[in-house]
């Protein structure tokens, strides 16, 4: 039941934007989730919200997709919503008993929507089109330009390659020790959450001496593969920026700077940032 | 011929509970360049242990193992010592350790920092002697056992070893998975002449190896020929070691009183015996 899973939200179809270099991608939503915050009137936030669907546009990835990890987090939003309405001082529309709504309430709290809402399409955008293998090569490049994180690079991509390589394999075991259970009469499906967590115990402690095990095991065929972390190590596939990817960075770019110049606008601001 | 692995008084003594185990006693052994040996004994024999110190993963606590006159003792030398003598083990889901397969088999010339595009060749050269050139871009938990089996031996033919060491590769197989991965590593042996090292406790598996090296509570009980070994049936059987069907079967016949000789190791050699005029 476990053998089809993906790992992830990847969305793999073909695209412009799935083709790119996955440190473009990285870069790109890291710029991205900077800038935001430097938008401060409604070109500003225009500027976002149309850089952000063009990308969605040409990465072929359905709208109702990408929404789905607005979802996640859509409470937050409200939260974020109400304290903004309530909280922020300017002149007063309405009062309902100690709490009064103000103008420069609604505005930010509109504009603190449309952030948040922004910021978490933009990085899923990432994570729907790069695939984890992509990705984790991606941050290891990444990283390697960054000192003090340097020296780990490849450890850490190391750790997450592995760990994707094993969710299948720990699943099927999983899988199995619940079949095992099942067929000795354990009942995994009635009870409270109480009873429920607590049937999982069998499960977890097979699982997890089976998972050391295998960790000694992986470690010592690593090491007749002759593994001795990340220097000297050479790639199969090393990364390489294409003419798609410079193209990227200039739109990037020109983004950075129309959100930029947009703060200069004679418009009116957002009252409270 | 030139000596592959030269084991001189091996001993290697290890504490559990606090209390010390001596997993091979006095052992020496040479295994030649271009050779097939068949190693086997019961668990516990130290075939496993036997195997790991040749790979230098584990240290002698007496005596010394050279591998092309390297001693694994020196460890400027552990590298490349593991890349002449690469090592297959039992399990093939833990050592497989990247997610797609072609990244799998080029982790060893990763490692050992060769060069893009020649990875690129050894990776496709490696995939087509196991015959899994088609899986390249499978993941690995897609695969069947012997499949994974076979990814892991491109893995460390990809490494250009002279000589690899088996460690009961096919012990989690099932009987086909079992068949096509010692095809391909007999395969290897006649055509690359790669050194073949094989442990396990399957007695079949070995009958057409050069040589059979059994081993019994850390030390050499008897080698030689499969032929000569396996006429030593009840030698054999006093080890917990079972020989083969057939030869077994023969066994019995011979000392029913038919006129047959010991150590016959297929069927068509029994029949031959039986019916000297088919």
């Amino acid at each position: 039941m476990f053998k089809d899973i993906t790992i992830g939200q990847y969305y793999p179809v073909q695209s412009k934007i799935h083709d790119l270099d996955p440190r473009t991608k990285i870069v790109y939503t890291f710029v991205y989730i900077i800038i935001l915050f430097f938008a401060n009137n409604y070109v500003g936030y225009a500027l976002g919200v149309a850089f952000l669907g063009f990308l969605i546009a040409m990465s072929n990835i359905p709208l109702k997709f990408v929404f789905k990890s607005v979802k996640a987090i859509l409470i937050i939003i409200l939260i974020t919503v109400i304290l903004n309405v309530f909280v922020t001082p300017g002149n007063v529309l309405l009062r309902i008993g100690a709490l009064k709504v103000t103008d420069a309430g609604l505005i930010n709290a509109a504009f603190m929507a449309i952030r948040l809402t922004l910021l978490i399409i933009g990085t899923s955008l990432m994570t729907l089109t790069t695939s984890p293998i992509a990705l984790t090569d991606g941050m290891e490049y990444c990283m390697k330009v960054i000192p003090g994180v340097r020296s780990y690079a490849h450890e850490l991509s190391m750790m997450m390659t592995i760990a994707l390589r094993f969710i299948p394999t720990l699943m099927e075991e999983a899988d199995k020790i619940m079949k095992a259970q099942k067929a000795r009469g354990a009942d995994f499906e009635t009870g409270g959450i109480l009873k429920k967590a607590k049937n999982i115990v069998p499960i977890l402690v097979p699982l997890f001496i089976g998972s050391f095990k295998r960790a000694d095991e992986l470690a010592m065929a690593m090491e007749a593969r002759c593994y001795r972390g990340g220097n000297n190590r050479t790639r199969l596939y090393e990364l390489e920026y294409d003419k798609n990817d410079k193209i990227a960075y200039i739109i990037t770019a020109v983004m950075v700077a129309m959100i930029i110049a947009s703060r200069f606008l004679p418009l009116m601001r957002i009252p409270i940032q | 011929m030139q000596k592959a692995i030269e084991i001189k008084n091996l001993q290697y003594k290890y504490d559990r509970d606090e209390e010390e185990i001596t997993a091979i006693y006095d052992l020496s052994l040479d295994i030649y360049e271009g050779e097939f040996v068949g190693i086997i004994g019961h668990n516990g024999s130290g075939k496993s242990t036997l195997a790991k110190l040749i790979n230098g993963i584990i240290m002698p606590t007496k005596g010394d193992i050279f591998v092309y006159g390297m001693n694994t003792k020196d460890e400027n030398m552990i590298w490349e010592i593991r890349q002449k003598a690469g090592i297959v083990f039992q399990n093939p889901d833990n050592q497989i350790v990247a997610t797609i397969v072609e990244e799998d088999v080029a982790f060893g010339p990763e490692n050992l920092g060769v060069e893009p595009s020649e990875i690129r060749k050894r990776v496709d050269e490696a995939l087509e002697k196991v015959r899994m050139s088609e899986f390249k871009d499978r993941k690995p938990h897609q695969l069947s056992g012997g499949q994974k089996q076979r990814i892991a031996i491109a893995g460390i033919l990809a490494m250009e070893p002279r000589c690899i060491i088996f460690d009961e590769a096919t012990a989690m197989l099932d009987p086909s998975g079992r068949e096509e991965v010692l095809a391909c590593i007999k395969q290897l042996n006649k055509e690359n002449n790669t050194t073949v090292v094989y442990i396990t406790h399957y007695m079949e598996e070995i009958v057409e190896a050069d040589r059979v090296v059994v081993l019994n509570q850390g030390d050499i009980l008897m080698q030689g020929t499969p032929k000569e070994v396996f006429a030593r049936v009840e030698e054999l059987q006093s080890v917990f070691l079972d020989v083969p069907n057939i030869t077994n079967l023969a066994h019995q016949l011979k000392k029913e009183g038919l006129a047959i000789p010991e150590g016959i190791l297929t069927v068509d050699e029994l029949v031959k015996n039986l019916c000297p005029s088919s």
